[in-house]
């Protein structure tokens, strides 16, 4: 019962931001809302027993990701985008196509489990008191299993950062 | 925790409310937050499953997609301030360098 009112509660706070993140005019309010769904989506994962997500989640994204948005918002001039059309000329055709993937997946995913043979197979969650210590096993997945693709991330997180510098850089 | 469903579906809603986001804004910035929001759409189903298995080894994924995106979120910035300087922009349907 609780486990269903907090996940609901997070879902909607989520939907509704994220809808209003790609709806509002101004880009400060745009990045304000899609810190609130980045949080309520931080909470779905603490629904999900993954503390070690949870705080990454609030520290990388909202305290990291979402300061460098707003730092580039402040750089470009938002006065003149202010008064600007918001949509794109297409935007009609664009959100029927979006609409129809989202019905196909939707008629998908519902479908699950009441036709034989389709969709992923339905199953109880393994019980909260069966899971191991989430920072711990996350931990021992990462640096054993998953060793070679986390350097990989490292180096991509170097080019990244080069290549970022180099893109800001004044042409001299 | 809750069906399965539930969180394939919550997913699905961001993921489709960003997909909405990528194809119709015309600021770049706001296309950028909108890919944010698909990449958040498919850690919830990452870590659905992970919990639904009882293995960690989709919060692992779910860790290298936020490095991935905080990698794209720093070039793309980078790529839209070197972008503004040189054409005073931020729209996407005015950048148009490459239409003849």
């Amino acid at each position: 019962m609780l486990d269903q009112v907090i996940f609901y509660f997070f879902a909607a706070i989520a939907v509704i931001s994220a809808i209003l993140t790609v709806t509002r005019r101004n880009v400060v309010h745009s990045a304000i809302f899609l810190i609130t769904a980045l949080l309520a989506t931080a909470g779905i994962f603490l629904q999900l027993r993954a503390e070690f997500l949870f705080i990454v989640q609030i520290i990388l994204y909202v305290g990291g990701i979402m300061v460098l948005f707003v730092f580039v918002i402040m750089l470009v001039n938002l006065d003149v985008a202010v008064r600007q059309l918001r949509f794109a000329r297409q935007k009609w055709v664009a959100l029927l196509i979006s609409l129809a993937l989202a019905a196909q997946v939707g008629l998908m995913l519902w479908s699950t489990g009441k036709m034989p043979g389709q969709g992923v197979p339905v199953l109880a969650a393994v019980p909260a008191d069966k899971l191991p210590l989430n920072s711990e096993a996350v931990a021992k997945s990462l640096f054993e299993t998953y060793l070679l693709p986390f350097e990989i991330a490292s180096v991509l997180l170097l080019v990244a950062m080069i290549g970022a510098v180099v893109m800001a850089k004044k042409r001299t | 925790m809750l069906p399965i469903g539930h969180y394939l579906f919550l997913g699905l809603a961001l993921f489709i409310i960003g997909v909405i986001g990528v194809v119709t804004r015309r600021n770049v910035i706001v296309i950028l937050m909108s890919i944010e929001l698909i990449l958040n759409a498919v850690n919830i189903n990452l870590v659905a499953f992970s919990r639904l298995y009882g293995d960690v080894a989709g919060q692992v994924f779910a860790l290298f997609i936020i490095a991935d995106a905080a990698a794209e979120a720093a070039v793309g910035l980078g790529i839209i301030i070197a972008f503004f300087r040189n054409r005073e922009t931020v729209l996407e349907d005015e950048m148009d360098l490459l239409k003849w």
